[in-house]
Parts: structure tokens; sequence; C-alpha cells
């Protein structure tokens, strides 16, 4: 629907459009009436260039029926769809009407579908052969853009296959991070640490994932760690699924495991969002979606 | 009689070359562009060779540079001849020249490098919009100069069609631009939100409505009649197709902005202008078309003639296929799909393009002092190559996009979508690599170009014409 600050737009895109319609058909029809005094193949006389020339042949009949009915169509469309100014046109259509009909018919034909693996609980639904199917289809639609149709993940976007889990690998969390999703904040560390800094808290973090490591830099960074990380990812560097920090010991990296980008992480930090998709699918096809996803880990 | 005045065809030559060079490089990157998105490596992981830059780089070197050369050599020419005068301002023309270079240099390094307005078709940042603004405005002074100054009383109709087009881009460019800089490099456009999409597509349609379809129907009204030796079919036609056109393009816009935040109010009358455009359009196919009738036999033989015929059926083609995109129904499938591209290319290659060729092909022997090309049969293989390779193009695009329509609306029986994103990407693929097919050989018939007007001018004089006395009114 058009909000108009004033009403006086209203009025000025009614007349605008009308008197714009009424020239053309004045245009078209002004012209064809005065077709009689030409005469098919007489020239204008007009001579450019040497030989340019122009005959006055009348206009083509069926190019003046065909501009009416275009101008005849425009007139009816503007009385029966929202046209001028604020007249919402004899059928009241509106796109947003439209929508919210066809959102409600799709709700009313599809969501008994989903509700009614609503009773069963998700360790069991996984079982479910259907219900895996709806959800597999569910995944493609709206997780494989960051998470792969494989659903192995890509850098910042976790693989959904393996044991490794920021929020907790539970039905209840895999539920409550699909509704209302997640932000995972890596602070950056650049600042605090200095370069030097930086490098020997990686040589640390290297060791806890089991790596070998220039000993005397890992030493220093340790010292490094206690102060500044152990907060999130616990003195072990097992991490927080409360806070989605990640386990630092299980050689698993969100944003690869190389030792440029577990530098790159601690001195610039990361961002990561997963979005809410709870008040857009319902929760029932949430349950079904967690069944899947629940079931990706599971089965692997 | 005639007067010793020569026409300034100096500036018409440079125009004319320029269009050829341009027109390759264009069309260069649209290849290198269409290839990338069948094989995305392409891009060789260089920021200044990724897709996102390279594409504005290719829309507007050809048609600001390519097309836009082309229309100031042909305007230039047709003025001058038309009016019986030589251009008006002594060097502005040649100011307008050298100032529409750099601007091209300037877009060649600047967008590459990621200075962006991000606005479609008008991504340069603001100094340069300035000098755009600049060199048009000189523009129009030599122009409407020229007519003031012309010594036949009538006015002709191409220059009718070049003169909207001239005074309707500065309306478009200036409003569009509108922007406020934070530094030499980076400006806000003033408007903001919906507003801002709707100047911007108010801007981009009559870009299509002004820049490649008045100004080059300018292009069509003098050099089809004068290659088929013809008058033109109808004055009265072109009188009520001219004012219906320039006047109802202006309101067709908002069909780029179907089912978005625009207004329903606005939506529905640019769909309704959108399809009142139908018969105005198809009134200048009519006249390029018929003007032609006792002159048939001359397709068989002149390469030339059937660039600029061919062209005026795309002309109405795309023409037809434009309005009927703008039905909402119709809109709702193919917009955001390759059937967008598909259109666009049946109108820039086969419309702009064709026409283009066949009034450069035109030019260059008289204003070099020649009879003729130096091969017409490398114009007739020319010809064929563009043909085959716009055929390729807008059929692969049109079957892609409404596939691709048609994947992203299919739903299972549960109601999830059929197929997944990268499902209906992986399906375009075969598609693209005939595009690609399609504007290589389109490609290779305008390097036939380069090398064919490279040997008519190599060691031509540069011709100068003196002005005719106009003919009296018989």
């Amino acid at each position: 629907m058009a909000d108009f600050v004033d009403p006086s737009w209203h009025w000025f895109i009614v007349i605008a459009t009308i008197v714009s319609l009424l020239a053309c058909l004045w245009l078209v029809l002004a012209n064809r009436r005065s077709d009689s005094d030409s005469v098919e193949g007489e020239p204008t006389g007009h001579v450019w260039d040497e030989d340019l020339r122009e005959l006055n042949n009348p206009l083509p009949r069926w190019w003046f029926n065909l501009f009416l009915i275009t101008l005849i169509f425009g007139g009816v469309y503007l009385v029966l769809y929202p046209g001028l100014g604020s007249f919402p046109g004899v059928l009241h259509w509106t796109q947003l009407e439209q929508y919210q009909d066809e959102v409600a018919e799709a709700n009313a034909t599809y969501n008994p579908l989903f509700e009614k693996f609503m009773s069963t609980d998700i360790p069991a639904l996984v079982k479910n052969k259907e219900a895996q199917v709806a959800g597999e289809r569910l995944f493609a639609n709206y997780c494989t853009q960051c998470h792969g149709s494989d659903a192995r993940g890509a850098p910042g976007f976790p693989n959904l296959r393996d044991d490794a889990w920021l929020y907790g690998g539970s039905p209840e969390a895999i539920t409550q991070t699909l509704t209302n999703g997640r932000r995972g904040v890596m602070p950056a560390w650049a600042g605090a640490l200095g370069e030097e800094g930086v490098e020997n808290v990686t040589s640390y973090v290297e060791s806890l994932a089991g790596r070998d490591v220039d000993a005397d830099m890992a030493a220093k960074g340790k010292e490094k760690f206690n102060m500044l990380c152990i907060a999130c990812h616990l003195p072990d560097g097992t991490g927080n699924q409360a806070l989605g920090a990640p386990n630092l010991t299980d050689d698993d990296w969100l944003y690869g495991g190389t030792r440029r980008t577990i530098s790159e992480s601690i001195a610039n930090g990361r961002n990561g969002v997963m979005p809410a998709h709870g008040e857009f699918l319902g929760e029932a096809k949430i349950h079904v979606l967690a069944a899947y996803v629940y079931g990706l880990s599971k089965n692997n | 009689m005639s007067t010793s005045e020569t026409y300034n065809y100096k500036v018409v030559r440079q125009f004319a070359v320029v269009t050829v060079i341009w027109g390759v490089v264009g069309m260069l990157v649209g290849v290198l562009i269409a290839a990338q998105l069948a094989f995305p490596a392409l891009n060789f992981d260089t920021p200044w060779l990724s897709f996102g830059r390279l594409r504005p780089l290719h829309t507007n070197a050809v048609i600001f540079a390519f097309g836009g050369s082309a229309l100031f050599a042909t305007s230039y020419y047709v003025v001058q001849r038309t009016c019986h005068a030589r251009l008006f301002g002594g060097p502005l023309a040649a100011v307008t020249f050298w100032g529409w270079q750099l601007i091209i240099v300037l877009a060649v390094i600047t967008l590459p490098l990621g200075y962006t307005a991000s606005k479609e078709y008008a991504e340069l940042e603001w100094p340069i919009d300035i000098l755009i603004t600049i060199v048009w405005v000189l523009y129009a002074i030599v122009f409407f100069g020229t007519i003031g100054k012309r010594k036949v009383k009538h006015i002709y109709v191409a220059n009718w069609f070049f003169g909207a087009y001239i005074l309707t881009i500065a309306i478009l460019h200036i409003f569009n631009s509108l922007a406020i800089p934070a530094s030499m490099t980076k400006s806000y456009s003033v408007y903001a939100g919906v507003q801002d999409a709707m100047v911007q597509w108010w801007y981009g349609h009559n870009a299509v409505g002004f820049f490649l379809t008045a100004g080059f129907l300018g292009i069509m009204y003098y050099f089809i009649p004068k290659q088929a030796e013809r008058p033109v079919y109808s004055y009265r036609l072109s009188v009520v197709h001219f004012w219906a056109l320039i006047f109802t393009y202006i309101w067709a816009g908002p069909h780029h902005l179907h089912y978005s935040a625009l207004p329903e109010w606005t939506q529905s009358i640019g769909m309704v202008f959108s399809l009142v455009l139908l018969a105005p359009s198809w009134g200048g196919m009519i006249n390029g078309i018929m003007t032609l009738s006792g002159a048939w036999e001359k397709l068989r033989t002149d390469p030339i003639l059937k660039f600029l015929v061919v062209s005026v059926s795309f002309y109405g083609m795309s023409t037809f296929e434009g309005p009927m995109m703008s039905i909402k129904t119709v809109n709702a499938l193919s917009h955001y799909t390759d059937w967008t591209i598909g259109h666009v290319h049946s109108g820039a290659l086969g419309w702009v393009g064709m026409v283009t060729i066949g009034a450069i092909y035109f030019l260059i022997p008289p204003l070099f002092g020649k009879r003729e090309l130096y091969s017409t049969r490398l114009v007739d293989a020319h010809f064929w190559l563009a043909t085959i390779g716009i055929v390729l193009y807008i059929t692969a695009m049109w079957i892609s996009g409404v596939m691709q329509g048609l994947m992203w609306r299919a739903v299972n029986p549960d109601g999830t979508l059929t197929y997944s994103f990268i499902e209906s990407v992986q399906a375009m693929h075969p598609y693209y690599l005939i595009r690609l097919s399609g504007g290589l050989i389109y490609l290779t018939g305008m390097l036939l170009m380069a090398y064919n007007v490279f040997r008519t001018i190599a060691g031509a004089r540069e011709a100068d014409t003196t002005i005719p006395a106009p003919a009296h009114a018989a």
C-alpha cells in the first residue's frame, strides 16, 4: 500500500498517469485521423544530404491496433490493480497478502507432514527413515550453503560429521543452536601479545594438540596462555561448550590447522555466526532437522 | 553550387577507429568473464581479475566505450551531413573526443582496482562522473549548435533521436550520480533504501532506452536509407513513434523492482508503461525494415545492409521480449535468472552491436578517401560469425534462464525445495560453455573487422569533403 507523506501526492500520481495515457491515445488517434490525407508511396518532399528522402505512408493498421490494445490494457489494469496513487484497485490485491496467502496455504499443506514427528524424540527419529529423508531435504535447502552438501563444512563453518561440537552435540544443544543461532567470538590478541607473543602462544597451542614444537617458545607461550586464554579455553585447553570456546587439544580446527591460520586466529580474532532458524522454520521442522544433524555425527 | 568549407571528418574518423578498438577490448573482457562463470578458477585468485571487478569493466567498455564512441562518430557525421554544416564550436569536438577517451582510460584503471560507486552501469566514482558531465555538456553544445546553423529547414529524423538521447542522458547521469564524496575515491549516494533503487533503475532502464535505443535508432534512420538507397518508409510513423517512445520509456524503470519493497503503485505503473512501449518500439523496426521494400534483392549481395537489417530484426525481437518480461507473473519466473542476461545480449549483440558494425563499415571508406573496404568477403564472414555467435549466446541463456527459474521454484511433496542452489548452478554449466563459445565467435568477427578496417585505412589519406549546397525541395 502506498504511504504518502502528503495526500496531494496521490492526486499528482493519478493525474500525471491518466493524462500521460490519454496523451499517448491522442497522439496515435490524431495521426490516424489525418492519415486520410496521406497517400501510399507519396514522398514528403524533404531532401537531406543529396539523396535522403522520406515517404509519407499512413500508419500501418495492425500497428495502430497494437498501440490501442496496449493502452486499453493499461487502463483496465490500473482500474483492477493498485497503481493510481493510493487507490487500491477494485480487486484489492496486494503483494503482501498474496505472499501471506501462499505461506498460509503451504503451511496448512506441509506442516502436518513434519508435526507427526514431534512426538518421537530425536535419538529415536535417527532410526526413522522417513524423518531422515525429510531432514536431508531440509538440510539441502537451508544448511548446505555454509556446511557443504556433504556436511563436512569449510573453513569457518563446522564439519557436522565428526564428534567435535563447539556448543555441544546433545539433541537439546543442537535444537538450541538451530532455533536461536550462535555467535562465536574470539577476541584479537595482536595488541596485547605483540608479534613475538603471538608466535609463542601459537607454539603452545600446537603443543596442546600434540604437535612437536620449539619447547622454549611453547614455554613462553604457556605463560601468556595462562594469563589470557584459560578463561574460555580452560587451563588444559579443552574448551568450554557453554561459551562455544573450541577444544584445542583434539587437532580439529574450525579455521584450518596450519601454523599460519592458528596464529591468525590468535592475532586477529574470529567472528562466527550461525543464523537463527526458529522463527522461520518452526518447531516441527527444527525437530526433524536436528534429528538429521544429530544422526550425521552418530552414523559416521 | 558548393562552398569551400569542409565537414569536420577528423573527429568522426577518430571516434570510428576507437569504436572498433574498444569493441574488441570490451568483448574480450566479456569473453573472459563468461569463461570465469564456467571455470571460476580463471580469476587466478587475483582481486583485479575477479568477476566482480571485471563485469563492470565489461559493461562500461561495451556500452560507453564501444557504444558511446559509435554514437559520437555517427551523430557527428549524420548531423553534419543532414544539416549541410560543419560541426559547431571549432575545437570543442576534439575536446569531446579526448575527454571521452580519458574517461574510458580512467574506467579501465579504476574499475579493476575496485573503486566503484556500486551503481549498475554507473560504477565510476564521482570525479569521473564530473568529467563525464563536462564532456557531455560540450557534446550537447556541438550537436545542437550544428543543428542551429543547418542549411536545411527540416531537421532530419535521425537528429531527433540523437538530440533526445543527448538531452536525456545528461539528466539521467546527473540525477543518478548525485553523491556525497567521502574521499577522492569514495562517495555515497544521496538517496537511501528503496528510493536509491528506484533512481538507479530509472537511470538503468533509460540508459537502455536512450543511450542504447534512441541513440542507435538515430544511426538506423540514417544508415539504412543511405545504404539501401531508398526513402524512409513513413515520415508519419517516425513522428508518432518518436514522441511515444521518448515519452513512454522514462516510466518503465520500476519493472526492474517487481515484488520488492518498491510501493505497488510504482510497480504497476512501471509495468503498464512497459507494455505501452511495445508499439512505439516496433514503429522503429517497421520503418527500418519497410524502408527496404523495393530493394530486397540488395540483401543478397550487400553484407553491410545485412548487418543493418538483421540488427533491426533483433531490435524488434528484444523490444517484444522486454514488455513481456515486465509482466509481473512472467517476471516472477524470469527475474534474477540468465533469461535477463540473454535478453540484454539479444539487444546488445544483435541490435546495438550489429547496427554499429554496419554503420562503421559504411563510414570507414569515405572517411579515408577510399571507394570501398579492403575486403567485402571479410564483411560477409563477419556477418555470419556475428549471427551464429548471437544465436548460440541467446538460446543458451534462454534455456538456462528458464531452467534456473523452474528449478528454483520446484518443490517436493513435503514442501521442501527439490533442488539446492548449487544444483541449479551445476545445471547451468553446459549452457555457460555454449554462451562462452557464442561470445568467442562474436569476438572473432570483431577481430576480422579490426583487420579489415586496419587494411582499409593503412596508407590511406585522410579525406575531407566540401559541403555541398542543400538540394531544393522537390
